[in-house]
């Protein structure tokens, strides 16, 4: 599937649509910041890595606005800390600071501000991560919602894991692991909206993969490529990577973790689980000689206790994802295009 | 998942699958005319479980894909109006009007509102007072039931802030206007939840007048391999009826009660299907006694209609006589972010559904 227009050059206005995770939110990058900031030809990963007199370092950042800011399994502070940490630990790095920003809207009431900034404390404590640094402003009523939270951070690499950013040791028959079900997180927050009339039990995926993560770093197994699953989900993620290294991916979707109720509300809104977002998910691909083993490291973690894994590198239908379907079909699978909306009927 | 993983049999999908292999020399075109039902033929591939013989056609059962563009152009020109809130199904608010859509208005600050049931768009008016509160009314005869009940309720409780832009349409007239037309069609895999409502005898027409086969479906991988079979039986044998496989949901007469709210409160006129249309009594608008919620004649909407593009084939894929693959927008100038045509823009519609499914072949 050729994307040849571009979302941006078509709108004259900025959509939410922009910021989806999916297809517009990649044009816009490409559109607007690369072409004012960046190389166009590098590939775009969750840290940069640096090189800072002869030492890699990671470097990223992140802000964080979320309706409700307190949801099932954590709240936007929680979200803050452990989103910029993933996008350090997935890089290979090893998470050591972070500097925090936030605009507050007139009336937000102190105590919830104090719940926030105790669940980042917390959070940070977990990741073995200090904020050193931050700021605050306060805008006006309707000007913000509630309370917008930017991140960024920095983490060292132990050894020289640039490739895990660029997925260049990828080859053919490498095997693509997920550390457990998927969509909790949206169906945590979209059931707390309280938009829709439904009560769920579930509880948003929100953690720090660091520690997760590092196990299976330092294991001495082939890890070639990490990514955090988070908006745009892991149709997103995937056909992000089977451009990039200009292969072909194939998922057996009946491997695919995804929890019996989150299935069951897909089901009623014609939600496809693949596209819905993520907060303590990560991605892997791996030698295929690994695999298995590196599933069973992770299962002693409790964030990976339902890791498996889910598809393969191919040679065939390059830069395409296809899925096995669990009836024995086989479909294309694309990038998010829009954010996904209930159907009809 | 219970009650759905047994309607996902893979083993019983492959035997279904290796059972129609003997009719590879055939060359026989199923229509389905629900987006429910196309959704599920490409999340699921089962196009890639057919023999060559057997070839699956999309009709116009997107409710999304087939509202004409005046319809969104009113949409949108409701949602300029003083104190007017659009409330809307989700789909809605991504169709291509002449201009914009409501998606974009929004962005620039109409108050559109998605709503996930017709009471919801009701409580919005009642819970705010001063403001008018226009619900589009969208759907076949699944969703027309719940717009009446939603019109019923605010006329008993006397909510004077509630309205209802309808393009809510039947199907039985649509399918006889495609079976007029040169549409190569041998059979449908007749819509589920429409039948639901509306029973099975709605089709009975089809097989007495027309000789063509029917079988009412459900929305699941082995539901319509089976369909796919009995269709593709009724056709060898050349016995073509009305048969039910989604017998756990339909029977002959359907949702009686639903039908009479249903007729209490609309009464069919003759509707415009985007890329059809003109087709007589295929559309509904509330009734007389319902005038005061009928946002049509309650608001002066001033519209001025613009045509489609002319390189859309949409019209030639809602009648089934081209793929979306066949189109020269496809993919390149028409994405579902930036849908040209309505087929595009509904995940339920064919365009849509190619797009993001598109069976690996």
């Amino acid at each position: 599937m050729q994307h040849i227009i571009n979302t941006v050059v078509m709108s004259e206005i900025i959509t939410l649509n922009h910021g989806s995770g999916g297809k517009a939110s990649q044009d816009l990058i490409k559109e607007i910041f690369i072409k004012s900031f960046g190389d166009p030809n590098a590939v775009l990963s969750d840290s940069a890595i640096l090189d800072i007199d002869s030492r890699k370092i990671a470097f990223t950042t992140d802000s964080f606005v979320i309706d409700p800011v307190f949801f099932p399994g954590g709240d936007i502070g929680k979200l803050a800390v452990c989103g910029t940490v993933n996008d350090i630990a997935v890089s290979g790095a090893i998470p050591k600071y972070l500097t925090t920003s936030f605009i507050l809207e007139e009336g937000l009431l102190i105590n919830d501000l104090k719940k926030i900034v105790n669940s980042m404390s917390e959070q940070a404590t977990i990741a073995n991560v200090k904020i050193v640094a931050g700021d605050t402003k306060v805008v006006q009523k309707g000007k913000c919602d509630k309370i917008f939270i930017n991140t960024t951070g920095i983490g060292t690499l132990e050894k020289d894991y640039s490739y895990i950013s660029t997925g260049e040791k990828i080859i053919n028959g490498d095997k693509i692991i997920v550390n457990g079900p998927l969509g909790d997180h949206s169906i945590a927050v979209l059931g707390a909206r309280n938009e829709l009339e439904f009560k769920t039990e579930v509880q948003s995926d929100c953690a720090c993969l660091h520690e997760l993560i590092q196990d299976v770093l330092t294991a001495g197994k082939q890890i070639k490529f990490m990514r955090d699953i988070t908006r745009g989900g892991l149709a997103t993620v995937l056909n992000e990577l089977s451009g990039i290294v200009n292969l072909g991916i194939e998922l057996t979707e009946k491997e695919i973790p995804v929890k019996e109720s989150v299935n069951g509300l897909c089901e009623v809104l014609g939600f496809d689980p693949l596209y819905l977002a993520n907060e303590g998910k990560v991605m892997l691909v791996v030698h295929k000689d690994d695999a298995k083993e590196i599933v069973e490291i992770m299962k002693k973690n409790q964030f990976g206790k339902e890791s498996k894994i889910i598809g393969e590198i191919v040679s065939d239908h390059k830069n395409m994802v296809v899925g096995k379907t669990e009836i024995g079909g086989k479909r294309i699978i694309n990038t998010l295009q829009g954010e996904q909306l209930p159907r009809i009927c | 998942m219970k009650y759905i993983e047994e309607y996902r049999n893979a083993e019983l999908v492959q035997k279904i699958s290796e059972k129609l292999k003997v009719y590879d020399n055939l060359d026989i075109s199923l229509m389905e005319v629900c987006g429910g039902h196309t959704m599920a033929i490409h999340r699921f591939g089962i196009p890639s479980l057919l023999p060559k013989g057997i070839k699956l056609i999309s009709g116009p059962g997107c409710p999304v894909c087939v509202s004409s563009i005046n319809f969104i152009d009113k949409a949108i020109a409701c949602s300029a109006l003083k104190e007017v809130v659009i409330a809307t199904y989700g789909d809605l608010i991504r169709v291509p009007g002449s201009k914009s859509s409501l998606e974009k208005e929004k962005s620039k600050g109409a108050d559109v509102r998605i709503v996930y049931s017709t009471l919801e768009a009701l409580n919005i008016a009642k819970t705010n007072q001063d403001k008018k509160v226009v619900f589009l009314g969208i759907g076949f005869e699944t969703t027309a039931p719940a717009s009446a009940v939603a019109i019923q309720k605010a006329y008993k409780e006397g909510v004077s802030n509630f309205y209802l832009l309808s393009a809510h349409k039947i199907m039985p007239p649509v399918m006889e206007a495609l079976l007029n037309d040169d549409v190569k069609i041998d059979g449908f895999i007749c819509p589920g939840h429409v039948s639901t409502i509306t029973g099975s005898s709605i089709y009975d027409f089809i097989p007495e007048k027309y000789k063509i086969a029917c079988v009412v479906t459900g929305f699941e991988p082995t539901d319509l391999m089976q369909s796919i079979e009995l269709l593709t039986n009724q056709i060898a044998n050349d016995n073509q009826k009305v048969e039910i496989q989604y017998s756990r949901a339909v029977t002959k007469s359907g949702n009686t009660k639903a039908q009479a709210i249903m007729n209490e409160v609309f009464e069919t006129r003759n509707d415009f299907w985007r890329g059809i249309g003109e087709i007589p009594d295929s559309g509904l608008k509330l009734r007389e006694k319902y005038k005061d919620f009928n946002a049509e004649l309650v608001f002066d909407i001033q519209i001025e209609s613009k045509r489609e593009n002319p390189a859309c084939i949409c019209g030639d894929i809602l009648r089934g006589i081209k793929t979306p693959k066949e189109c020269k927008l496809f993919g390149k100038t028409c994405t579902p972010i930036n849908p040209v045509g309505a087929c595009m823009v509904s995940s339920e519609g064919s365009c849509a559904a190619y797009y993001k499914y598109s069976s690996y072949e």
